[in-house]
């Protein structure tokens, strides 16, 4: 049914599976078979390293099975359409309607219309209270479902936190009402419901409804149902060492992005920046025992034949393993040494990838490039990125957020201007010539001089480099701050679109005449949407649907996002942007996810809300009294990190000064003073 | 040292593009530990050369790969294949390996046809017969196809090299050709479309890649070919 139309469609590549990696399902009547769906372009989703874990993970299981399914490009999909061809697996190509759950990871907010689409595809009834016992049970897990309310009306059961031991909780509900059901036993889907909300960390949103008051306005959301906890706590994962997925990364066919081996090394962040959602729903920090890192990495490389590895994490820079680590690979990369080679030796040794088919020496990996998406500012971090990044001199990305000082301290990003023009110089006399600088516009308290800060802080890094370089380039990535559940700035009132569109032509202005600068926005029309879902509340699933109806799919991509399809469809429903987005939140008012815990006292984010607008910064409590936010206290677990002392670096205040960072990884020392 | 592969590439990875499956070699043989030789220069790539590119969507017995390896490689030419296929994802397999001599000329230059199979549907066996004939007895067969986006009129005749019908076990009409390749050369797609009205492309196999040489015309490489795979 499916391949006579793949010749038909643009990349075709992308629906077929097989991967190196990909799982053979055993069906059965006794396993729970679970669909696992990212709401996006097989190019975005396949690297998804929360949806590989859980792959392998229930496929592990005597009690499931599980295979993998991407939205198909609007090509397919007007084919599948036309032919009565459903959502299928790139896995067998079996049709969802075989499958029992069906899973998305939801990590971005202008994926919603495309969950709805895919689950009209996979022939499900789009609302979950219109399914019958033998639809799918749609569920979802992501960043994006600590606020889920905009797409509860979807869903018939929502996953916050670490999903590696929660997805086997759910087979274990599951598999005994699967068997029922099949047996052809009296069971009822509101049995399924009930027992899904018996595990912790599950949400079910049919057993919950929102109590407003006369005039609208939400009071709470109120179980109405025995089975349904009156809040529903995140899961954690206390050990991360005891996870060391995916085993099996997939190494796709054709090309997706980020395509190369990704290691995660620790999970959680402590920062306390106060704009990032990421960062607070994962504390506490969970580090990766450095030894297995390696293995994993060394392994990782062997079995896949990637010659790229990143070490994944919210600010890898921050893992106390990362030299071990990171020297490691180098080292393994290089070519056999002579004798003298004992000293720089160490845990490298481990990762020589051994003789292979070529003979002694052959298979030594040469040229493995390391990348580590996030990095802190600071010459430290700037030493090993010089290690390893010899071989690929491309790029390098610093993330100040904010264009002054007063700024990030409101956002508690404590980067003094000398932290980063210290990096940017060593970086530059390193013999990097392009730098990346990413900046938030929109942040609570922001005047037009801490926007035009950003402008001047990109032409003095332009500067510095040229007194290394002749034409050294920097871009300027300027992104619309969306205000996120969970965070101090849940109460914040987001920047109007026309607010956001002034500061990013005030930035064009004062960046037009600088040569070697370049300026990049990400739509402020899509940040709107962004902001309408973050802390929408159940309202929005008729937005969502409406906006679906009239053939607004793949609203993340630019070529397809239509603006006036949102507005139109807010307008039916007698919503407004401003009442949705643009409005401040008061203290004592019911917010859409009070009902849901990411274990943060929400008295916690108030006073630090009120830090915020004081312009009070809060230092990393990973290496300083601890300021109970509950992430760690109300869960019995703590941070798990191999070093009681925070790594070396500026960018906290918390290590010594730039410029007194030894760096010694590798052979080639960093010069003493580059910073 | 200059190894010569060839390979197959049958089943749902024929979806893949040419980029693609140059990708995946690259990966394969890391994967295989074999020290592929790099180029110079600021970002190195390993010296892979691949012949005729295959559309996206067709399935080949006899696809090709140079691999230039480092210098003073010892390898074991009799187990390469089968440890280059198991390094390979499924559905791609190295059917023979041997070492070419130096000033080889390159495949994209060597290779002067190809042989197809193309299924043939909607259209029987006494029709496309009829018509098969037709294309052979003709002087001349003028094209009209696009290059750097205008229409060129081309005399495809002198790249029907073979052409032979016969009974599909399955379904329509198999389609036995050598077309080709030099100059721009005879697509399958485009032959199916000379077959004229009513007929459909159905799987199109390159079963086999020819080289003149001294005016006689053989494989790439010698080695026997390898019994075909289901796919
Ligand atoms: S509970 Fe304390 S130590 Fe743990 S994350 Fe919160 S502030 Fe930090």
């Amino acid at each position: 049914m499916l391949e006579p139309i793949l010749p038909l469609v643009s990349k075709p590549a992308r629906y077929i599976g097989g991967e190196d990696g990909a799982q053979v399902p055993e069906h059965g009547p006794g396993r729970v078979a679970w669909l696992l769906a990212y709401p996006d372009t097989y190019e975005i989703g396949l690297p998804n390293q929360g949806l590989q874990i859980l792959y392998e993970i229930l496929n592990e299981r005597p009690d499931a099975v599980a295979e993998r399914t991407y939205a198909p490009w609007t090509d397919l999909e007007e084919r599948m359409r036309a032919e009565g061809v459903p959502l299928f697996s790139v896995d067998t190509h079996r049709p969802a309607a075989d499958f029992d759950v069906l899973a998305f990871n939801l990590s971005a907010e202008l994926t919603y219309t495309n969950l709805v689409g895919m689950i009209d595809l996979a022939g499900a009834p789009v609302r979950a209270a219109d399914r019958a016992i033998d639809d799918l049970l749609v569920g979802a897990g992501g960043h994006c479902t600590y606020n889920p309310e905009p797409i509860a009306a979807f869903l018939d059961f929502v996953v916050l936190g670490d999903g590696e031991e929660v997805a086997g909780e759910i087979s274990a509900a599951l598999a005994g009402w699967k068997a029922a059901r099949v047996a052809g036993d009296p069971v009822t889907r509101h049995d399924a419901l009930t027992a899904l909300a018996g595990v912790t960390g599950v949400y079910v949103p049919a057993l919950y409804q929102p109590v407003t008051d006369a005039e609208g306005r939400l009071v709470a959301t109120r179980p109405i149902d025995p089975a349904a906890p009156e809040l529903v706590e995140k899961r954690t994962v206390a050990d991360l060492g005891q996870w060391p997925y995916p085993r099996q990364q997939l190494v796709p066919l054709t090309e997706v992005v980020h395509d190369r081996l990704n290691v995660e090394v620790f999970r959680g962040c402590t920062r306390g920046c106060r704009f990032c959602q990421a960062g607070m729903i994962t504390r506490p920090v969970r580090e990766r025992p450095a030894e297995q890192v390696r293995t994993m990495v060394a392994e990782g490389l062997r079995r896949t034949g990637y010659d790229e590895v990143a070490l994944t994490s919210l600010s890898t820079a921050d893992f106390s393993g990362v030299e071990d680590v990171v020297g490691a690979i180098v080292r393994s990369g290089e070519r056999p040494a002579p004798a003298d080679e004992g000293e720089g030796q160490g845990p490298g040794s481990s990762l020589d990838c051994g003789a292979g088919l070529g003979g002694p020496g052959a298979g030594l990996a040469s040229d493995i490039s390391v990348s580590l998406p996030s990095l802190r500012v600071d010459a430290f971090t700037v030493g090993i990125a010089a290690e390893i990044q010899r071989a690929r001199r491309t790029g390098l990305t610093f993330a100040p957020e904010g264009g002054t000082w007063r700024m990030r301290q409101v956002i508690n990003k404590l980067i003094s201007d000398d932290d980063l023009y210290g990096a940017v110089e060593s970086a530059y006399s390193q013999g990097w010539r392009r730098m990346k600088l990413y900046f938030l516009v929109g942040l609570p308290t922001e005047t037009d001089e801490d926007t035009l800060g950003i402008a001047t802080l990109a032409r003095n890094v332009v500067e510095i480099g040229r007194r290394h370089h002749k034409n050294p380039s920097v871009t300027v990535s300027v992104g619309g701050f969306v205000p996120k559940p969970f965070t101090p700035f849940q109460w914040f009132g987001q920047n109007t679109r026309q607010e956001l569109e002034r500061k990013v032509g005030l930035l064009r202005d004062a960046l037009r005449r600088d040569r070697g600068v370049q300026l990049k926005w990400h739509d402020p029309r899509a940040t709107t949407v962004e902001g309408i879902m973050s802390r929408g509340d159940r309202r929005l699933a008729a937005v969502i649907e409406d906006v679906w109806r009239h053939g607004g799919t793949f609203q993340e991509w630019s070529e397809h996002f239509d603006l006036q399809l949102w507005l139109d469809a807010l307008e039916r429903q007698g919503l407004t942007v401003e009442e949705l987005a643009y409005r401040h939140r008061t203290e004592d008012e019911a917010l859409p996810w009070d009902h849901l815990s990411a274990g943060l006292h929400k008295d916690f984010l108030w006073q630090d809300w009120r830090d915020a607008l004081a312009e009070v910064g809060l230092e990393d409590c990973r290496w300083t009294p601890c300021y109970d936010c509950g992430a760690c206290t109300g869960y019995g677990i703590e941070h798990v990190v191999a070093s009681a002392v925070p790594p070396a670096g500026g960018s906290q205040g918390t290590g010594p000064s730039p410029a007194a960072v030894p760096v010694a990884l590798g052979r080639r020392p960093v010069p003493a003073g580059a910073g | 040292m200059r190894l010569r592969v060839r390979f197959s590439k049958l089943g749902k990875v024929r979806f893949t593009s040419h980029r693609d499956v140059a990708r995946i070699w690259e990966r394969a043989l890391r994967r295989a530990s074999l020290p592929v030789a790099r180029t110079e220069g600021f970002s190195p790539r390993p010296k892979l050369h691949f012949g005729l590119a295959l559309s996206t969507g067709y399935e080949s017995l006899a696809e090709y790969l140079d691999v230039d390896l480092v210098e003073g490689t010892i390898v074991d030419l009799a187990v390469l294949p089968e440890a280059l296929t198991a390094a390979l994802p499924g559905g791609l397999a190295a059917t023979a390996v041997a070492t070419v001599p130096p000033g080889t000329p390159s495949l994209q230059h060597a290779v002067t046809s190809s042989r197809w199979e193309v299924e043939v549907h909607d259209l029987d066996l006494a029709t496309v017969t009829a018509r098969t004939e037709a294309l052979l007895a003709a002087p001349e067969l003028v094209t009209t196809r696009q290059r750097k986006g205008k229409d060129v009129s081309d005399d495809v005749r002198p790249h029907l090299l073979h052409l032979q019908p016969q009974a599909h076990p399955a379904e329509g009409v198999l389609l036995v050709a050598e077309l080709g390749a030099q100059n721009r050369g005879l697509r399958p797609s485009e032959l199916v479309a000379l077959l004229g009205d009513g007929a459909r492309e159905g799987r199109v196999r390159r079963t086999h890649q020819f080289t003149e040489h001294d005016g006689t015309r053989c494989e790439p490489l010698p080695a026997p070919h390898a019994l075909e795979r289901a796919s």
